[in-house]
């Protein structure tokens, strides 16, 4: 009886799991990342990379409205560190006692300064394309973390006969196969502070990484608090299945 | 009532006022149960806890989550990034509705298995179906709010489907929507009875209990308690039952939460609301799906919605519809091979509702929905030519005769 409740459960799930499975669309190139699995965890050197990525690239076009300057102490950066990043951009404040609205440095409590104040001004600067926000871009997207990785990594020569308009590129993961953001990496496209050696595969991996921390930052104390509920969960459904036997025991 | 006396001189003033302690007893320490209940009966205690856990995380998240069209996405990702255990309230409350409708629907399908909807237990049965539709609204209604992409065109495509009856059709609409389009009163109003309906749930749950207590629990064999040597008090042998199914449920539910969030959401949820732009294939949420594969699978959009609620619907009148006298499929060899029938085609509906409209689909879609709906007449003529096994002649021989061999 056991048995067949688990498997009709399983089938159960398996019914559910269609729908968030299917991935329509060209193969992923899919890749190995350091949070998957239950004891998986994000690699910071490799979220700090990423940031510089994102940092040096990716911001040019991209907003990241969810995230804030504080949020990168979690990397690893020191204080002063995230200062700096933050004081990077101006921000629009006040108004003040004047009654004006005044630039000031953006500190670490301000969001992620966005490239462009407006829709139509990305669009204007960007070929008519919105570049899309990033701070949720790995969840939302089928293939998450891998579909990302292939697209950055995705940029060919179009397969004969297959047109590409003007002012778009051809990327064989993206859906339809052309997308109006020109290769954003290269070999050597950043230097990375830590020394690690710039290939194109590797930019793609650390920035997908930094993504992924955007996207679910609360991922290394999920898993970490989940490893010790389940743990805790099993051994007390043990002492309820023993306690169960032994109150059993009469009627059986 | 039954003139017990606590021993606790206390309890016993309290009682004489308000009989709070001999309901308990009487529904607990008193309450005959059958003896040879299987684990499939473990899942109505599981719905409840399911309830109480999603009143409970979506009271914490209604602290933090704003009703506006403008603030809700922002509002829903603060839950998740700035208070503290927003992530795990957000994901217990999101995964604790697919959990919920797993629950419900095995709870549904062991009660046609086992005939639990036949006499006495049509209102018990009734009650379920109705709980189980108050259900089916308030996921519905706590889908949109996050206003997401999906929220946002599952709400267009659903609340249109209204539109198909005649003459009322668009009046109702444009109530639902509280506008001409799918926007910030639809939310509000949505948000508003997504608040609501569950304490209405909760309400009929509680007469879902009041109708069990008064027939008692089916079992197994689907006959009757005859005496005391059927029966076993429900605590503490079914309180400690229960407890070691929560267990093993919670391993499976929170295994979810902690270690595959997502599993059961679709990414486009991720994208903020955009009347502007429509996604590309709009699936509603996985326990609808079955229903949405039958509204697909008519060509006539009314039609096709009349099928849709007409699939639920008939479930009502379940206990005339099947004609046998005999009620667990234990004894019932014809049905038992229908009944997985019927469960497996369930499933290929559900798997047809989640792919885009198609190809060989249709015809699966629209076969499938024939054999749905071919279930119930089915059950009426299957109940007059099928020779069912012998009966035991009691739980207690029954249980007995099988410990022997």
């Amino acid at each position: 009886m056991r048995k067949f409740l688990l498997s009709t459960i399983a089938a159960g799930l398996l019914a559910a799991a269609t729908p968030a499975l299917a991935h329509e669309g060209p193969a992923l190139d899919n890749q190995v990342w350091s949070w998957q699995g239950v004891f998986g965890h994000y690699d910071k050197a490799q979220l700090r990379r990423g940031w510089q990525v994102y940092h040096d690239i990716c911001s040019n076009c991209h907003s990241m409205n969810l995230v804030a300057y504080r949020n990168l102490a979690y990397l690893g950066f020191t204080a002063d560190q995230v200062k700096a990043f933050a004081a990077e951009k101006q921000v629009t404040d006040g108004p003040n006692d004047q009654g004006e609205m005044y630039q000031r440095p953006a500190r670490p409590s301000d969001h992620f300064v966005p490239p462009f104040p407006n829709e139509q001004a990305a669009r204007v600067a960007n070929n008519g394309a919105l570049p899309p926000d990033l701070s949720l871009m790995v969840k939302a997207r089928h293939g998450g973390p891998d579909y990302v990785y292939s697209l950055l990594t995705g940029f060919t020569d179009p397969p004969a006969g297959h047109v590409v308009p003007d002012g778009m590129y051809y990327n064989r993961a993206f859906n339809g196969g052309n997308i109006g953001m020109p290769p954003p990496i290269a070999d050597d496209a950043v230097t990375y502070a830590d020394g690690t050696k710039a290939t194109k595969q590797q930019i793609a991996k650390d920035v997908v990484s930094f993504l992924n921390w955007a996207a679910e930052p609360e991922l290394d104390q999920r898993h970490a608090l989940g490893v010790k509920v389940i743990g805790f969960l099993i051994v007390l459904t043990a002492m309820f299945y023993a306690l169960k036997r032994k109150i059993w025991a009469d009627v059986h | 009532m039954s003139g017990y006396k606590f021993e606790n001189k206390a309890v016993q003033w309290f009682d004489d006022r308000l009989p709070l302690f001999t309901v308990l007893r009487h529904s607990t320490t008193d309450y005959p149960t059958p003896r040879n209940l299987n684990y499939w009966w473990n899942f109505g205690s599981l719905a409840l806890m399911m309830l109480v856990i999603m009143i409970l995380t979506g009271v914490f998240l209604v602290m933090n989550y704003t009703p506006n069209a403008a603030l809700a996405f922002d509002s829903v990702e603060r839950i998740m990034r700035d208070v503290n255990y927003g992530w795990l309230i957000r994901y217990m409350h999101a995964n604790g509705a697919s959990m919920f409708f797993i629950v419900v629907y095995i709870h549904i399908f062991r009660g046609l298995y086992y005939g639990s909807y036949k006499a006495p237990r049509e209102v018990l049965w009734w009650l379920g179906l109705v709980i189980y539709l108050l259900m089916m609204a308030t996921a519905f209604m706590g889908y949109v709010l996050p206003w997401g992409q999906m929220s946002f065109w599952g709400a267009t495509v659903i609340t249109n489907l209204f539109s198909a009856f005649p003459v009322v059709g668009d009046y109702i609409v444009t109530l639902l929507w509280g506008g001409f389009s799918v926007a910030n009163p639809t939310l509000n109003r949505f948000f508003s009875l997504h608040y609501l309906l569950p304490f209405l749930i909760f309400a009929v749950v509680f007469l879902h209990l009041v109708a069990l207590h008064t027939v008692k629990s089916n079992n197994p064999l689907g006959i009757e308690m005859k005496g005391p040597q059927d029966s076993i008090p429900f605590h503490p042998y079914y309180t400690i039952k229960d407890l070691y199914g929560v267990g093993v449920f919670l391993i499976v539910y929170l295994a979810f939460v902690f270690f595959a969030p997502n599993f059961f959401g679709e990414p486009d949820n991720y994208i903020p609301a955009n009347p502007m732009v429509t996604p590309p294939h709009i699936v509603p949420e996985w326990y609808y799906l079955p229903f949405y594969a039958i509204l697909r699978s008519i060509p006539n959009k009314l039609a096709g919605v009349i099928a849709m609620f007409s699939a639920i619907l008939i479930l009502f009148f379940l206990p005339w519809i099947d004609s046998s006298k005999v009620k667990s499929a234990k004894f019932r060899p014809i049905f038992k091979q229908v009944f997985w029938i019927f469960v497996l085609d369930t499933i290929l509906l559900g798997y047809v509702g989640s792919q885009p409209p198609g190809g060989p689909l249709v015809l699966i879609g629209q076969i499938a929905t024939a054999v749905y709906f071919l279930f119930f007449p089915f059950l009426y003529l299957l109940g007059k030519i099928e020779k069912p096994r012998a009966l035991p002649q009691s739980i207690s021989a029954a249980v007995l005769k099988s410990e022997k061999a």
